[in-house]
């Protein structure tokens, strides 16, 4: 049943790839169908869970023996228990309504059967990830979510953009995949297996020094994965994929992946507080880089995408205060989940009406053009900013308080940062909001002399979009009614009350009042007066922004230069020490064989007399050998 | 004067070799009394059911254990019927019945005067190019005694690695010998170099002939017996009872080390190590291809079939003594055939340095006198047989005007012309190779695993320095190949009979086979590994 789970997309995936063009009318149905097979079968399994108790809630299911070599015993076996299924529910759940979405959204598009073929493969590589029941299996579906990311970041890979993005995720990505790989084997060589249940107990017994070490390399994974500093660049270059991929794999789901790894390896974390420092940190700035980011750009999805670093962020800070915030991280990456994905569809749903333009500075307006579009993405921005009793309300300020709980200095720091994120959050979120539906409108025709006509985007897109929203209005509420989150999620994770030196109230308060403030902020500068559609200059502070915060300036000037000056005295090296040694090495054993061959001369005799030589020394060395 | 005693024969546990001989007698009498006509498909009928039941008789005799629990010796103690014997036998008349396919193959030269022939020559007793030749041709003659020679030469080879006693071993020897260097004489094409080929292979190997039975003398001189049980015996310590006529010299280890040494040396002619290897290039390429293909499978697995039983039954005592030497000949033969062959242009005589690169390879597993290396010296033969036979199988496809194109700058280009004749060459040059999913990988490993094993790291080191240069001439032909241009004026693959396309097929079956799933047979052989004394 589980292995169904997993099977049923791959299954989609493997048809629609080798089926070819007999399958071009109907591939994307199939996919969709499969993925709605797997979201059937998801909540089947979730009933049965809710049906036992809480210690008896985890399934395990082996399914055969992939490697057993001596020691080395990896097995194809899944677990799902409450954090798997938590996972399991929110992939098949948005990434159904993403098929169905992108069915529309890719209606013209020559390789749609691709497409569906690699959406398919994504969702089964990422319910992999989150089934497996060892390190190495996990590992393979972290491979495959990077696979399927890679080739739908560069679907369009006509355009040059789009292929280095593609290339630029695949890159960064495996600088952190070298971090999982290295975890898994220091786990192996630890605790001799990667199944969680031994590694997990045995991180009891462990010394503090490996467990930080296992735990460094762990972060290191989730940050590439889940575009964290210092491997945050990717993410937004990855927005040159369709806009459906970027809402399943770049907000919803794969991006959390690392949040996932983290909660999975809690008990290792939990014995190397030093490791939890730096995801605390790493977790701290990337939330603040993502807001200043978001806060700058003027392509929507980039906006977007600096904000889901940021909420990101969030989580892992979350996930560095151990028990006290693992239920709540997994709580907002639920939420998020859900508000995120329904921001970018409606992005998209924009982009769609609007000729693929992405600059928000052209749109403008749009609300009268796109009611169902704006309904839907004003309620997934209300949830995200915040706003009391949506979904983002509940959870993060959740994590707020989490943060406050870590008592101390460090504590009202922490509270302090996630407070001014959430300023952030709510300007950069109103921003997007004025600059896209209200005000005058800014478009223009484009250089084809087309003059962009929006219109509200088929039944097919704005459905996901209408469910998503529901999900963003009632999940934080649901979730909080009576904890029923945190009990269902306690068995796993476990559950830690901090020392906060505020109470709830307050942090509800205060996050209430900062989210004002952005609000307010925002509407300051572009709520009052008419918008440029052209961007002005900016500050300094704006100029970098924009760039990413030189992610890419620093990146070029620090890895990239310094590697090609590597790899060019490496080839220079090549070329000249060992093509030389290898290039010399065969000459001379090419002269050798000139010289030898002419020994060989057809002369009977001479061949008679090689015998009798040959003879004379095989008796000889074999007297000598005898006298010695 | 004593009675005669007639000689106790086991008839049943002979019967592979009998019935080959017997076979070998029916073709004689076939070429006496038959017409010209009916001749080709009564040899061809009785060589394939002789071979075909010699088999059947063999893997009769292992599966009823004469392999293992219930080995004998035979013959008044002249023959050995054990695990290695009957394994090599089994090759043996597989490699014979293989062969007689390609021999019987009739279709590649253009038919003479409505007569379809084969690659021997009309009349190989008259002047190449006279006038009696011509007529013969005229006539529509072929030499149909190849067959009846053929089934001697493996009659004696099947005796060869069951030899059990000196003079058995030299007659044996003798009986496989003289076919062959007929054989090599009777090309129809290029008649002379074929000629001169099996002048040189004769003289050759009766001067090897005269080293081993030199050698022979002396291990009798030593010994006062040509029995190997008797002279393992005297090397270790338990003369049996002393010829009075021989007292002077029983016991002399001068002679006992001479004449092992001739003795070994009189089979690394025949393997064609190196510095005993110089017949080889200059044989295989004048010989008729099919007969090269027949002589480098089966001659090698014949006589390492004897060196294993005579290092390893008679002289294990004096281990250390051939040991060393031994180390020698493998790396010369395993380094001095891949260089030489570096700058070979003829894809027959690449083919001959090749062998007696595969001749060090094979005796790296020799040497490391374990039980291992009995099995793993056993499963590289199978393997190497049919790999070669198929090599050779393919270069009589390759023709043009003037018969076979052996010069190898004509098979730029054949992949493109040919791909599915040029790819299952390919498989047969990365099977010489050693690369892995062929059966020359799995063959290489084992030898080089059980010589590694018995400490003989150094050879395997070289051997693998060695496979690494071998491994550059055969992907050469590779890459030229798939990946030259095929030139205007070049040569024609052949469509051949069913009979040479079920040669290649096989061989390439075999190859992948036991190159993928080897372990079956790689437990055969392990099996067969333990020598009767």
């Amino acid at each position: 049943m589980i292995g169904l789970l997993v099977g049923a997309p791959l299954l989609g995936a493997a048809v629609l790839l080798v089926g070819g063009r007999y399958l071009e009318r109907v591939g994307h149905w199939v996919a969709t169908a499969l993925a709605a097979v797997s979201l059937v079968l998801a909540a089947t399994l979730f009933f049965d869970m809710l049906g036992r108790d809480g210690e008896d809630r985890a399934l395990h299911q082996h399914l055969f023996s992939w490697i057993p070599v001596a020691d080395f015993q990896a097995d194809v076996a899944f677990r799902l228990d409450q954090l798997s299924m938590t996972f399991v529910l929110l992939i098949t759940s948005v990434g159904t309504l993403i098929h169905l979405y992108s069915i529309g959204y890719m209606e013209h598009d020559p390789r749609r059967r691709r497409f569906f073929a690699y959406l398919n493969l994504f969702l089964a590589a990422m319910l992999l990830l989150v089934l497996a029941d060892n390190y190495l299996l996990l590992y393979v579906g972290w491979e495959g979510v990077g696979l399927a990311s890679f080739l739908l970041i560069g679907f369009w890979q006509h355009k040059p953009s789009a292929a280095t993005a593609a290339k630029k995720a695949f890159v960064v990505n495996r600088v952190g995949d070298v971090g999982l790989a290295i975890a898994v084997m220091l786990m192996f060589t630890t605790f001799g297996s990667f199944a969680f249940e031994p590694v997990l107990a045995g991180a009891n017994e462990t010394s503090e020094g490996t467990l930080t070490a296992i735990g460094l390399m762990l972060l290191l994974a989730a940050c590439g994965k889940s575009a964290q500093v210092p491997l945050q660049s990717w993410l937004g270059d990855a927005m040159e994929g369709p806009t459906p991929v970027s809402a399943l794999i770049h907000a919803a789901t794969m991006v959390t992946a690392g949040v996932y790894l983290i909660t999975r390896s809690g008990a290792i974390f939990n014995g190397a507080p030093d490791a939890q420092t730096v995801v605390i940190v790493v977790g701290a700035v990337t939330l603040l880089f993502g807001a200043i980011v978001g806060c700058a750009k003027d392509d929507i999805k980039k906006a977007l995408a600096g904000s889901t670093m940021s909420q990101i962020g969030y989580m892992m800070l979350a996930t560095g205060l151990g028990p006290v915030g693992y239920v709540f991280a997994i709580m907002h990456l639920v939420t998020h989940g859900f508000f995120k994905a329904g921001l970018f569809l409606g992005a998209g749903s924009v982009m769609h009406g609007m000729n693929d333009e992405v600059d928000m500075r052209r749109y403008g307006g749009l609300r009268k053009y796109m009611p169902i579009t704006f309904v839907t993405f004003g309620l997934a921005y209300l949830a995200i900013i915040g706003f009391p009793y949506l979904s983002g309300y509940f959870s993060k300020d959740e994590i707020i308080y989490a943060g406050f709980s870590k008592g101390g200095a460090e504590g009202w720091l922490l509270g302090g940062v996630m407070l001014l994120g959430a300023a952030l959050t709510a300007y950069y979120m109103t921003r997007i909001m004025l600059l896209t539906f209200f005000g005058e409108k800014r478009w223009q025709p484009d250089a084809q002399g087309h003059e962009p006509h929006p219109h509200e985007s088929p039944l097919s897109m704005t459905i996901p979009m209408m469910v998503l929203a529901v999900g963003s209005v009632g999940a934080g509420f649901f979730f909080d009614q009576g904890e029923t989150f945190v009990h269902w999620l306690e068995p796993v994770t476990g559950l830690g009350h901090g020392d906060s030196p505020v109470s709830h109230g307050m942090v509800a308060l205060a996050a209430t009042g900062v989210m004002l403030l952005g609000v307010a902020g925002a509407w300051w500068q572009y709520g009052r007066r008419p918008v440029e559609a052209v961007a002005p200059s900016g500050r300094w502070i704006t100029r970098a922004a924009r760039r990413d915060l030189l992610q890419d300036d620093f990146n070029h000037a620090v890895l990239v230069r310094p590697g090609n000056y590597l790899t060019r005295g490496l080839v220079y090296l090549d070329h000249k020490l060992v093509d030389g040694v290898v290039n010399g090495t065969a000459a001379s054993f090419g002269g050798l064989s000139g010289r030898l061959r002419r020994v060989q001369n057809g002369f009977a005799r001479t061949y008679a007399v090689s015998m009798f030589g040959g003879a004379a020394v095989l008796v000889a060395a074999t007297l000598l050998m005898r006298a010695v | 004067m004593n009675d005669l005693q007639a000689p106790d024969i086991e008839w049943v546990a002979l019967s592979p070799s009998l019935i080959v001989f017997g076979a070998a007698i029916l073709g004689v009498l076939i070429e006496a009394f038959l017409p010209r006509k009916q001749r080709y498909y009564a040899e061809v009928a009785v060589s394939t059911l002789a071979l075909a039941g010699a088999f059947a008789a063999v893997v009769g005799l292992a599966a009823s254990g004469h392999g293992t629990d219930d080995a004998q010796v035979a013959g008044m103690g002249a023959l050995a019927v054990d695990g290695p014997a009957l394994f090599l036998q089994g090759v043996l008349c597989l490699v014979g019945l293989v062969s007689v396919l390609l021999f019987a193959e009739r279709r590649l030269e253009p038919a003479l005067h409505g007569a379809s022939v084969d690659s021997f020559a009309a009349a190989p007793a008259a002047v190449p190019g006279g006038p009696a030749e011509r007529e013969a041709e005229k006539a529509g003659w072929t030499t149909t005694e190849i067959f009846p020679l053929l089934l001697f030469a493996v009659g004696g080879m099947l005796l060869f690695p069951a030899a059990n006693d000196l003079l058995v071993l030299f007659i044996a020897l003798e009986v496989l010998s003289l076919p062959l260097y007929l054989l090599c004489a009777l090309a129809r094409r290029r008649r002379l170099l074929s000629q001169e080929a099996a002048v040189k292979y004769f003289l050759l190997g009766a001067f090897a002939s005269a080293f081993l039975l030199f050698g022979v003398a002396l291990l009798y001189g030593y010994a006062g017996t040509v029995s190997y049980a008797g002279i393992a015996d005297v090397v270790s310590g338990e003369p049996g009872a002393i010829e009075p006529g021989l007292a002077g010299t029983m016991g002399n280890d001068a002679l006992l080390l001479i004449g092992g040494a001739m003795l070994v040396m009189g089979l690394l002619f025949k393997v064609g190590a190196v510095p005993f290897h110089m017949w080889t290039p200059d044989v295989y390429q004048g010989a008729p291809t099919p007969v090269t293909g027949f002589m480098a499978a089966a001659t090698k697995v014949a006589a390492f079939g004897a060196l294993l039983r005579l290092l390893y039954v008679v002289l294990p005592g004096l281990r250390w003594d051939w040991e060393p030497v031994l180390w020698g000949v493998t790396i010369a033969s395993m380094v001095g055939g891949a260089v030489v062959a570096i700058t070979q242009t003829d894809v027959k005589r690449l083919l001959a340095y090749s062998s007696i690169a595969h001749a060090g390879f094979i005796l790296a597993g020799v040497v490391a006198v374990t039980e291992d290396g009995v099995s793993s010296v056993l499963f590289y033969l199978g393997a190497y047989s049919f790999v070669t036979l198929g090599a050779f199988a393919v270069v009589t496809l390759v023709r043009d005007s003037g018969g076979e194109a052996t010069h190898l700058s004509k098979w730029a280009g054949l992949g493109r012309r040919s791909p599915l004749l040029a790819s299952v060459f390919a498989l047969f040059l990365l099977a010489f190779a050693g690369i892995p999913l062929t059966s020359g990988f799995a063959g290489k490993f084992a030898v080089f695993r059980a010589a590694a094993d018995s400490g003989a790291m150094g050879l395997v080191v070289v051997g693998v320095l060695a496979s690494a240069i071998a491994a550059f001439f055969y992907i050469r032909v590779i890459v030229l190949m798939f990946f030259s241009e095929p030139k205007a004026d070049g040569p024609s693959v052949v469509i051949p009979s069913p009979l040479t396309s079920t040669v290649v097929g096989l061989a390439a079956v075999v190859t992948i086979v036991l190159g993928v799933a080897p372990q079956f047979f790689l437990d055969l052989a392990g099996q067969a590994g333990v020598f009767v004394h």
